[in-house]
């Protein structure tokens, strides 16, 4: 399957909003060639601010630009974006309602060999937390660069969470991402995989193994965190009876906790949670992947285990 | 570029002794607000309140240009409270200049109210929510970068405190300030020498302040917090200078009008009991019949008007 690096689109993006929209103002952390927001610098430079390695600050003054009539688009990894300025974020941008677009790159396991410091496992709980705050997190190139778009247009915060790695292309040209919705991407009828960010591609892959042990698998993209979309869930329940999520994230706080509130409340059936139960450690993607929980198999198993817990 | 005449401009000439005499009284009034917001919500910070005083008053009085009637006015200056707890002293100068009624004052820090325990956005004049220390001078600085990005003529006063120099994030705005070269950015510390435990000293000494400034590359200018001249001739200095910011170091009072809170650590985040409110406000000339016509206008009931009128004879 064809990847495509989501973070050199979002630098791209920001280039062709930064044409039309004098408005717009990009402010970075010391990452901004890593997060591709250098590109937007360097076409215009005179709306670009590399505030150093001070997070807080840049959380802070892209807040004060926003109040100043600015839309600011934050960037630098997910680490540094969501945990450790999260005081800057809660009160000068959740609580006052800024127009903010947080975009961190480089989430989750899939950083790799730079290790747990690195590995953002904690960035949707951490988010999510935060009422007013909406919350995508892309599952390729093509919907990062309408994500970007829509968070461009919507006035209020937003993070958008991206990724080092390149990512499988599931969505065509024509593709339409609408905010709040989930996108069905495989239609099935014993059981649904609700999956998110780079596990999408996954979790496709898993429903097309899972053919030839007789179950039909409906994948659904949940780009849209927050606000979550209760009825394609609630659907979920009803016509397909039983649940698994996938997600690149801690097991607590993420969308499989979401999607259990939603489930719980509306239509409860068996459900599995497929994410990280524990801190990782240094190695290469696809290994680490494999070692944690988060492969393609991983997914099958959940859902072999959900079914049988549906017939039981 | 024409000024409304309902905009108070800048004087840029220094005070006369009747001008002087009228800023007296008008932070006469704001004390007086402070004591009776703070008591009225059994709650609130009067000590830092009662020290930024002068400096709130001299900045509404006679630096900001601003319309209260048009707190969303695009070339207004830009004041931000960054020691987002000194709210009873901000309130109280906001609705003395009209921003909102003063009858709002009554319900501060009460469910249902619009004045919140700390500022927040949405307050009318409130230009940033603040209540974590340490927010505010790096949100000036988004200001100011998108004055200058505008091509604006705004100008952006930041109020810290001393103790709130104790956060990180104070000193990498500085940092970023000077680099950013935003002369159109003044920071005021009002430094009362006490945090919410103790003295800044016994807490966190950070002396040499204005060497820490300076070495930041700071334009540092001092004043004495209480006194509207030198205040003044300090805020007149910082907007002469070009290529950098500046930082006035006002030195004041913690509790600065009411002897019992005056220097006094416990008074940082602690409001007056009914014995307590009845001397603050003969203190600050509030004796009497008169504090009783303030308790009336200002909305107690006459159990609790009684109730401070008896400590008298306690």
């Amino acid at each position: 399957m064809k990847t495509e690096s989501t973070r050199e689109t979002f630098g791209n993006t920001l280039v062709e909003l930064g044409k039309s929209n004098q408005n717009i103002v990009v402010i970075g952390a010391d990452l901004n060639k890593s997060t591709f927001a250098s590109l937007f610098g360097r076409e215009f430079p005179e709306r670009f601010f590399d505030v150093g390695a001070a997070e807080q600050n840049m959380m802070s003054i892209a807040a004060g630009l926003a109040f100043s009539g600015k839309i600011s688009f934050v960037n630098t990894f997910a680490v540094f974006g969501t945990s450790r300025p999260h005081d800057q974020i809660r009160v000068g941008i959740a609580q006052a309602g800024a127009n903010v677009k947080i975009v961190c790159t480089h989430a989750g396991i899939t950083v790799g060999e730079d290790g747990i410091s690195a590995q953002s496992i904690e960035d949707i709980a951490l988010m999510c937390a935060l009422p007013g705050v909406t919350v995508i997190v892309p599952a390729d190139a093509p919907e990062t660069a309408q994500a970007i778009k829509v968070a461009a247009r919507e006035y209020g915060p937003f993070y958008i969470r991206l990724s080092r790695s390149s990512t499988p292309v599931i969505h065509s040209d024509g593709y339409s991402f609408q905010l709040g919705k989930g996108e069905t991407v495989r239609e099935g009828k014993d059981v649904t995989i609700f999956a998110t960010g780079i596990m999408v591609a996954t979790a496709v892959e898993s429903a097309n193994r899972l053919v030839f042990e007789g179950i039909e698998c409906r994948v659904v993209n949940m780009a849209t965190l927050k606000p979550l979309d209760e009825e394609i869930i609630t659907r979920a329940a009803l016509e397909t009876g039983a649940i698994v999520t996938a997600e690149e994230h801690y097991m607590y706080g993420g969308l499989g906790s979401l999607i259990a509130q939603t489930v719980a409340k509306t239509h409860p059936v068996p459900m599995e949670v497929v994410a990280q139960d524990r801190y990782a450690e240094s190695g290469k993607p696809e290994l680490l992947l494999e070692k944690y929980g988060l492969s393609s198999a991983d997914i099958e198993m959940a859902v072999q285990k959900v079914v049988r817990r549906k017939g039981a | 570029m024409k000024v409304p005449t309902t905009v108070s401009s800048p004087d840029m000439s220094l005070l006369d002794q009747y001008e002087r005499q009228l800023l007296r009284r008008v932070a006469r009034e704001v004390r007086r607000d402070i004591l009776l917001t703070t008591f009225a919500a059994s709650s609130g910070h009067p000590g830092g309140s009662l020290s930024e005083t002068e400096i709130l008053v001299s900045l509404y009085s006679k630096i900001l240009r601003h319309d209260p009637k048009r707190p969303d006015w695009a070339d207004r200056d830009r004041f931000i409270l960054s020691k987002g707890h000194a709210t009873p002293g901000l309130y109280a100068t906001l609705a003395n200049k009209g921003y909102f009624s003063r009858s709002e004052l009554q319900g501060f820090r009460k469910i249902n109210s619009l004045l919140q325990g700390h500022s927040k956005i949405g307050i009318p004049g409130v230009e940033m929510s603040a209540g974590s220390l340490g927010q505010g001078l790096s949100f000036g600085v988004g200001v100011a970068l998108a004055c200058r990005l505008d091509k604006r003529s705004y100008r952006t006063y930041v109020l810290l405190g001393d103790g709130e120099c104790d956060e990180g994030q104070v000193w990498e705005a500085a940092m970023s300030a000077s680099h950013y070269k935003v002369d159109t950015l003044t920071a005021i510390i009002d430094r009362n020498r006490i945090q919410n435990d103790r003295f800044v000293s016994q807490v966190m000494e950070i002396e040499p302040l204005a060497a820490k400034w300076k070495g930041f590359g700071w334009n540092v200018v001092r004043a004495q917090g209480h006194s509207f001249l030198s205040l003044q001739r300090a805020f007149l200095r910082a907007q002469q200078i070009k290529g950098r910011p500046t930082v006035i170091i006002a030195n004041t009072t913690k509790g600065k009008g009411v002897s019992f809170m005056e220097d006094n650590p416990d008074f940082h985040g602690k409001p007056p009991n009914a014995q307590q409110f009845l001397q603050a406000m003969e203190e600050i000339g509030y004796k009497g019949r008169k504090m009783l016509d303030e308790m009336r206008k200002f909305g107690f009931s006459e159990q609790v008007m009684n109730h401070v009128w008896d400590t008298r004879t306690v």
